[in-house]
Formats: C-alpha cells, sequence, structure tokens
C-alpha cells in the first residue's frame, strides 16, 4: 500500500543521499554498485521464497483455469479426465452462470449448482465489506478518544483491546455459534426465541455481530495510535479561538487522523473480502451468507480447475478493490498535505 | 518510538488535568466509557468460562454465573478417543514455531535492505512485497492444493508450514522495514570507520540493536500462525495427527447426539489463557508493532 511504503522509502533515501553526496560524486556511484550487490543477497531469499509459495501457484492457477476438470461429459455421457484446453469456458461458468447442458451447448445453471451462487457470493462479501467497516470505523472512533483521554485504567484497556483481537477467528466464532443458540444466552437476555443462524436477514446479522465485536477494538488501536500523533497544542490554539468540541472533532481530529483511518479502513475491507472462518464457522455458508472464499472451497472438493478459476476472478476482485480504495485515499492525503 | 508516543500522550493528559476545574464530570463519563469498552472486550470470554466449567446437560441454563460446576469437559477435551486435543497443540506449536523461525530468518535480511540500502527496485520490491501480503488466502490455496496433492505434501507438517511462511514473511519483512528505518544506523556508520567490515558491523551492532523490533514481529508472526484456519483446514485434509487446534476445534466432538458446546468451550479456554499471558506480558511490543506495520507518517 503506497500510502504507508513511501515514507519509509524516501526516509531512508534521504538518509542515504545526504551522505553519499558528501561522500563525493565518483565515491557515491561505487557505494551505490556495492549496495546493489548486497540488496540482491539480502532480498534473494524473500524473493526465491516469495516466487516459489505466490507467484508459481498464481501462474499454475491461471493456466489451469483455462483447462477442463475430470468428470461426466453431459454431451456425450462419457468420462473425460481433464486437463483438456476449455478456453474461458471456466470462466463463462462463474461469472455468465452457464452449465454445460445435456447434449452439448451450454444453459444457464440450475440452482444448487455453485455456478449459480457466484454473483450471490459476490453482492454477500461485498455486503458485509460495507456493513462491517462503516460499522466499526464508527465505534472504533469512539473507541479511541475514551482510550486516548482515559487517563486511568489504560493499561487495562490495552489488554483488554488485545484479546479478542489475538483469540483466533475460528474458536471466536465457536463462541458465537454458542452465543446465537436458538435457547443461547442472547435470545436469554433479548427475551427472544430467534432461530439466528436459519434465515439470512438474522444469520447475516449474526456474522456482522461477530466480526464488529471481535475487529472494533483492533481498529480502536489504530485510530489511538493516529490520535497519540496529534499535538495538543493544536487543540488549546483551537479552544482560545472559540472553537467548541463538535469543530474541534471535525476539523481537527477528523482531518489529522485521516491517514491512520485510511489504513484502518483499507486493511479491514481487504479482510472481510476475503473472510471464511467467521461464516463457515457460524452458518457454514447457508442461509444467505456464503462468502466467496467459502465457495473457493466448496469448488475444491471437486473440481479444481475450476476453482482455479474462481480463486483467480477473486484475486482480481479484490485487487482492483485495493486500488480503488488505495487511490480514492491517497488522492485526499496529497491533497492535504499541499494544502 | 513505543516511548515517544506515550510520553506525548501523557503529556496531553497532563494539560486536561490542568484545565479541568471543579468536580471532574468528564473523567467519570470517560470511567464510564471505560468500562463499557472492557465489557465489550471481555464479557464473550467470561461466558466461555462459565460454560466450559458447566456440565453439558445444563449448557441452555443461561444463569450468568458459574453454576453445575464439572471438570469434565477438560477431560472430554484432552481424551484421545474423542478429540486429542493436546496434539493439536503440538501441531499448532510445531507449525507456529516453524513459520516464525523460518519467517525471521529470512525477513531480518529483506527488512535490513529495505530500510537501508539504495539500490535500483527498491520500490518495485517494496511494493511486491506488499501486494503478497494483501493477498487473499484462497487465490493461492487452489494451485497449492494441487501442487500439494501431486507431492503427497497433503496432510504433513511442511506441506501446513510453507504456505504459511509466504503470508508471514510478507508482514515480517515490512514491520522491520518500518522498525529498522527509525534505529540510530550513525552506530554502524561509527563500526564501519572504527574498521569493522559492513558484515561485522551488521552482527556485532545491527543485530543487538534490532533484537527488540525483531522480537516483536517474531511476536506478530507467532499469532497470526497460531490463529491460520483457512489453510490449515484445507491443508491437513483434517487429519488430527498434524491439524492444529483452530481446525480440532471447529471440528470438536463430544459422542453422538451430543452437541459439544460445553466441551469446545473447555478447548476454547485452553487456547485462550496462553494467549491472553502473551497479550498481558507484551502488550506495549504488540501495539508498537502492529502501529508500526500500519501507521507511519
Amino acid at each position: 500500500m503506497s500510502i504507508v511504503s513511501e515514507p519509509i522509502a524516501e526516509n531512508a533515501a534521504k538518509k542515504r543521499g545526504s551522505r553519499r553526496r558528501r561522500g563525493g560524486g565518483s565515491g557515491g556511484g561505487g557505494l551505490h554498485s556495492r549496495d546493489g550487490r548486497m540488496a540482491l543477497y539480502l532480498l534473494g531469499p524473500t524473493m526465491v521464497m516469495l516466487a516459489l509459495i505466490v507467484g508459481y501457484p498464481i501462474v499454475n492457477a491461471i493456466y489451469k483455469s483455462f483447462q477442463t476438470d475430470p468428470g461426466l461429459d453431459d454431451s456425450t455421457g462419457l468420462f473425460n479426465e481433464g486437463n483438456e484446453w476449455n478456453g474461458v469456458g471456466n470462466y463463462t461458468h462463474w461469472i455468465l452462470q452457464q452449465c454445460n447442458a445435456v447434449g452439448g451447448g451450454t444453459e444457464t445453471c440450475p440452482s444448487g449448482n455453485l455456478g449459480s451462487q457466484f454473483w450471490d457470493s459476490v453482492w454477500v462479501t461485498l455486503g458485509f465489506t460495507v456493513v462491517t467497516v462503516i460499522i466499526e470505523v464508527v465505534i472504533g472512533m469512539w473507541f479511541a478518544m475514551m482510550m486516548h483521554r482515559a487517563f486511568r485504567g489504560r493499561a487495562l484497556v490495552r489488554v483488554a483491546v488485545l484479546i479478542p483481537w489475538a483469540v483466533p477467528t475460528a474458536v471466536i466464532a465457536k463462541l458465537w455459534v454458542v452465543i446465537f443458540d436458538p435457547q443461547g444466552v442472547l435470545n436469554n437476555v433479548l427475551g427472544t426465541s430467534f432461530a439466528w443462524t436459519s434465515e439470512s436477514g438474522p444469520a447475516r446479522a449474526a456474522i456482522v455481530i461477530a466480526d464488529v465485536w471481535k475487529t472494533t477494538p483492533f481498529i480502536a488501536l489504530l485510530i489511538l495510535a493516529g490520535l497519540q500523533g496529534i499535538s495538543s497544542e493544536i487543540y488549546e490554539s483551537a479552544k482560545v479561538d472559540g472553537a467548541n468540541a463538535w469543530q474541534r472533532f471535525w476539523r481537527i481530529t477528523l482531518p489529522l487522523v485521516k491517514p491512520a483511518l485510511a489504513v484502518a479502513v483499507i486493511f479491514r475491507s481487504l479482510d472481510v473480502l476475503r473472510m471464511y472462518d467467521l461464516p463457515w464457522v457460524l452458518t457454514q455458508g447457508s442461509n444467505g451468507t456464503q462468502t466467496i472464499s467459502i465457495l473457493v472451497v466448496k469448488e475444491l472438493a471437486s473440481k479444481l480447475n475450476s476453482a482455479a478459476a474462481l480463486s483467480t476472478i477473486t484475486f482480481v476482485l479484490i485487487f482492483a478493490i485495493a486500488l480503488v480504495l488505495v487511490r480514492l485515499f491517497n488522492a485526499n492525503i496529497v491533497d492535504r498535505g499541499t494544502r | 518510538m513505543t516511548t515517544a508516543t506515550v510520553d506525548a500522550s501523557a503529556a496531553g493528559d497532563r494539560e486536561i488535568v490542568v484545565y479541568k476545574k471543579g468536580f471532574n464530570w468528564g473523567g467519570l463519563g470517560n470511567g464510564a466509557a471505560i468500562v463499557v469498552i472492557v465489557f465489550w472486550c471481555l464479557a464473550p470470554f467470561y461466558w466461555m468460562a462459565v460454560l466450559a466449567f458447566r456440565d453439558n446437560a445444563n449448557t441452555f441454563d443461561n444463569t450468568p454465573w458459574f453454576t453445575h460446576v464439572t471438570l469434565d469437559n477438560f477431560r472430554y477435551a484432552f481424551d484421545t478417543e474423542f478429540n486429542a486435543f493436546g496434539r493439536s497443540l503440538l501441531n499448532s506449536m510445531v507449525i507456529s514455531v516453524s513459520v516464525t523461525v523460518l519467517s525471521m530468518l529470512i525477513a531480518v535480511f529483506a527488512g535490513y535492505a529495505l530500510s537501508r540500502l539504495v539500490f535500483r527496485g527498491k520500490s518495485i520490491v517494496l511494493a511486491l512485497i506488499l501486494g503478497a501480503s494483501m493477498f487473499p488466502g484462497v487465490a493461492i490455496l487452489t494451485p497449492i492444493f494441487q501442487l500439494f496433492s501431486d507431492f503427497g505434501w497433503l496432510g504433513t507438517y511442511h506441506g501446513l508450514i510453507l504456505p504459511q511462511v509466504s503470508f508471514a514473511l510478507p508482514l515480517a519483512v515490512y514491520t522491520l522495514t518500518s522498525f529498522f528505518a527509525d534505529m540510530p544506523w550513525e552506530l554502524e556508520e561509527a563500526a564501519k570507520v572504527d574498521g569493522c567490515t559492513p558484515l561485522q558491523a551488521f552482527r556485532k551492532v545491527i543485530i543487538p540493536l534490532a533484537a527488540p523490533a525483531m522480537f516483536t514481529t517474531a511476536i506478530l508472526v507467532f499469532l497470526a500462525s497460531w490463529n491460520e484456519y483457512l489453510l490449515s483446514s484445507v491443508l491437513s485434509k483434517g487429519d488430527t495427527a498434524v491439524a492444529p487446534s483452530t481446525v480440532a476445534i471447529v471440528n470438536f466432538t463430544a459422542g453422538p447426539h451430543i452437541v459439544p458446546y460445553t466441551q469446545t468451550m473447555a478447548a476454547g479456554v485452553i487456547v485462550t489463557v496462553p494467549l491472553v499471558i502473551v497479550v498481558l506480558v507484551f502488550q506495549r511490543r504488540i501495539v508498537s508493532g502492529l502501529t508500526a506495520g500500519g501507521i507511519k507518517g
């Protein structure tokens, strides 16, 4: 994420640059080439590792995503060995929801086929992302401001806030399964007898509640770090100039904490877009809670090449959203910096 | 870096105290807010503990304190006939320690190079590493699954460890780069002037200086690996001999026709307590690591 990376790169470059200038032209050149060789040695292992376990699989997945899966061929009724060239067949299967028809050709995937669930999963995932991130940022902002002002119990709060973050999502999801049980404690407290996970509305709400509960404290922590970077003198002079609390929040706190907020929003959005543990453990993706990741894992069980196409689509989708978010926030940050 | 931010905020607090006069209503409001936040964070865990010690027949009693107390759930968790949770914890330990050690060994050098050296293509490397860190797990899951199934690596330790390194590595490199950029590098220069080779300077000056940053990063990597579920559940194929505790806890059983809520909560408590201790001991380091990775400038 370029918002974050630039300062580091710049800092390092600045420090180095000033020293090189002192060293003189030709000496600087020598240093440069020695650095280059050393950088190659030092970065080599990381790059090799990433190439092997990220790079190669992606290339392989893209290659395989254009091939057929083994299985019965509906048009001939014979068993197909798979791994034959299939063009964009796997992609149209997902995006246009086209399945092979009996007797050749294609037809719209029947309900029950995973292909027919692609767009539902996309919208469910995007919906979760927008709703949870908005709620988490709003409540997280409030948490952060309270934690920033508190001078007693600060250490206690910091520990408390870290615990939901530190405990595995799978464990926490199990805990919420118990809490959301029709006879569980939540219904008991609310005086209701909702079957939380058996209807799409409450099931989605359950996932949003569990995710907001787990992640809001973490967002608060990131925002708190941003708040601590704001000098108190700005607030004092604003107070002297007669700005009320509300104006101080909108005109000082919010703009100055924006870089921290941007990081929180981008990281969290990417996390929710690939969300798997929580909806899988809570609902197994039933009742309108199937995220794209769950769909990939389900397809993985029988059709690897088709799953490869789906994971490639997922990757492109998430990458595009990441780019948009970075652009969105970066533009604002640059804007503010030049003013 | 940590101390600087803490000092600044402490100074801020003092200002507020000076300006407030009379009874501190704001302080009371803050106190209430703190109670709300702590309750928010800990209440579900309290409920987990209550159920972990409750006998299964009274799962839905819903009295908000410890009643029908029993230790049977913990026996079920560790009973080899049912869940063999001890084995899962051991698996988690083996996997997380390996992931942490491997990632750190590789990442320290990369972090040093990125924060310290000037070379062509640095911003491309940084972008590549950051790109890898925001990568969705499902995107490499399919090809890794295919590849490892060809190799016969499904349900093996190395089959679980290697993919996690690919996710831990960018996180570690990135956090270390940002820590290293703040280090007093003049000491390295001084060592070189005194006759150290770059490698000696690195080993004798930089490594000791960087130790706290490395330790902090290692904690973050360890926690991330300990909590991983998606890759582990698919690549272990549910094989209890290698599956980590996160996978085991999702597949928890207590025999036929029993919804194993209380037994699962006991396992939850077993996993949670060590993590709470880690958080208690290393809270400052964890926070500084999280913010170093996230927010700069």
